[in-house]
């Protein structure tokens, strides 16, 4: 048998538990154990961004991660950002904007979104879209949509933010 | 091999104890262990050990005029330090051309330094300041420290003075002499998510036009980051002018022995080299 080892953490709110092996990465995990399809493989390398997650409040590529290193942290996926009361509002902004085109990229795109509207780098002041275009540089879109999904985030900049 | 024993010491004495037999693979952010042993390029030993839960390993810290950083502190915690924004910026520039914004948090200083790439771009500031590594070992039943100088560290691409049995638990710098600057450059085709063709350091203390303190560190031209000390000693005590530019930029280039790759040709570096260098004293003597 080879080697399992039993985690715990917080996915999307839920405590979860389950057993992994040591070099399986968080990406796998997340899409063939625990159904959560939404983050994609598309590189596996870190260049692309599609596999985007939040551990522990920060943005990270689930494809680079190990599962094993998931232990006893908070996981967030696209998977828990809409609520019953609807979608989060970047979601429901690149809907507005059509900034979604074959959607492959879209649910790392929208992870690293959010992060980046929490983590406005230079807090004092509203990001331009230079800043947003430059946040999301590890998200690459196949499609190419980035004007439109600079508007998206641009918007909720304003809408978050109205000054 | 298989991997047998999967272990998260959560100080630096549990972690040498398990690293001690020398047949562990050590985790930290992954941003390059997973791609290697994905590839095949590197080979899991017997045990993993995860670094990340040993927080004596994460931070910045001035005392007495000596920074260290811990080994775990991530590129992130770099770019946002508003005490290396301040005191070390360049430093912070380095980190705000590393990668993307989420390899980055996850990405750690002792990862940079331990993957040991001649274009590791957080290796090139920390040679302008003359960084030391400090490891740590388990040896005879207690806990053994030594430190080296970075510049010492790299023996080969991928190559390091380092033992199997020991952990790089932090960097270490005297703070910068009064007047110091340092500016970094790297070059890609793109700005983000690109592994420098080229990157340099170069820093001085100008005085008069007169340049002392003088230190040029070079990425990505050689089999290990190097410090280019023929340019230094070129420029050191001197007149900045455009003849000693001129003389800098021969002497570099004397000194790099790049190779042709994907990523670029040697004669492309070499040029590069004598672009930079300009550049960088341009901004460095005024
Ligand atoms: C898409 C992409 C883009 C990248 N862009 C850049 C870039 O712009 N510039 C750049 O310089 N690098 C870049 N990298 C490389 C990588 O992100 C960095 O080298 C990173 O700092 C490695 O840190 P880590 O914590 O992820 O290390 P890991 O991958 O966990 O470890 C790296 C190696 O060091 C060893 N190790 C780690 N910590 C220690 C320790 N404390 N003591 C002893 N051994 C240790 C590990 O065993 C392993 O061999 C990039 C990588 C990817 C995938
Ligand atoms: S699949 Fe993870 S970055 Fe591309
Ligand atoms: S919408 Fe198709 S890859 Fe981005």
């Amino acid at each position: 048998m080879s080697l399992e080892i039993e985690i715990k953490f917080s996915l999307n709110g839920r405590q979860t538990r389950l057993k992994v092996s040591p070099t399986m990465t968080t990406l796998a995990m997340l899409r063939e154990k625990l159904d959560l399809t939404g983050g994609k493989l598309a590189c596996g390398e870190g260049e692309c961004g599609a596999c985007t997650v939040l551990v522990d409040g920060h943005t990270i590529n689930s494809c680079l991660m190990f599962a094993v290193d998931c232990d006893g942290r908070e996981l967030q996926t696209i998977e828990g950002l809409a609520t019953d009361a609807g979608l989060e509002i970047v979601q429901q902004a690149f809907v507005d904007h059509g900034a979604i085109q074959c959607g492959y990229c879209m649910p790392g795109m929208i992870m690293q979104a959010r992060y980046l509207l929490d983590h406005n780098p230079d807090k004092g002041r509203k990001m331009t879209r230079d800043d947003i275009a430059r946040g999301l540089e590890g998200n690459v879109c196949r499609c190419s949509g980035y004007t439109k999904v600079v508007d998206a985030v641009a918007a909720v900049v304003l809408e978050e933010s109205p000054s | 091999m298989n991997i047998e024993n999967y272990e998260v010491p959560v100080s630096i004495v549990e972690a040498v104890q398990s690293l001690q037999h020398g047949d562990a693979t050590i985790l930290a952010g992954g941003t390059d262990l997973t791609p290697q042993t994905t590839s095949g390029a590197k080979e899991f030993l017997r045990t993993l050990i995860n670094i990340q839960h040993i927080e004596e390993m994460r931070g910045i810290s001035v005392d007495d005029g000596r920074y260290r950083i811990g080994g775990l502190t991530t590129v992130t915690d770099i770019l946002e330090s508003a005490l290396l924004a301040a005191e070390v910026p360049v430093l912070v520039d380095a980190a705000d051309h590393f990668a993307s914004s989420q390899i980055r948090n996850a990405a750690s200083l002792a990862g940079n330094i331990c993957n040991a790439s001649p274009a590791g771009d957080m290796i090139i500031p920390l040679l302008l300041l003359d960084a030391e590594v400090e490891l740590a070992g388990w040896i005879d039943g207690t806990l053994s420290m030594r430190s080296i100088a970075l510049i010492d560290f790299f023996t080969g691409p991928g190559k390091t003075a380092m033992q199997g049995n020991e952990l790089l638990t932090s960097i270490v710098f005297a703070a910068p002499v009064e007047g110091f600057r340092a500016e970094f450059l790297k070059s890609g085709p793109r700005p983000a998510l690109e592994i420098s063709m080229v990157s340099m350091g170069v820093a001085a203390v100008q005085k008069e036009g007169v340049l002392s303190n003088v230190r040029v560190a070079i990425g990505a031209v050689a089999p290990t980051p190097i410090r280019a000390r023929a340019t230094e000693a070129v420029l050191e005590g001197q007149l900045l002018d455009e003849s000693l530019v001129d003389e800098a930029a021969a002497a570099a280039g004397r000194e790099v022995s790049p190779i042709d790759d994907v990523r670029a040709s040697a004669w492309y570096r070499s040029h590069l080299t004598g672009v930079y260098i300009r550049r960088l004293l341009n901004v460095v003597g005024n």
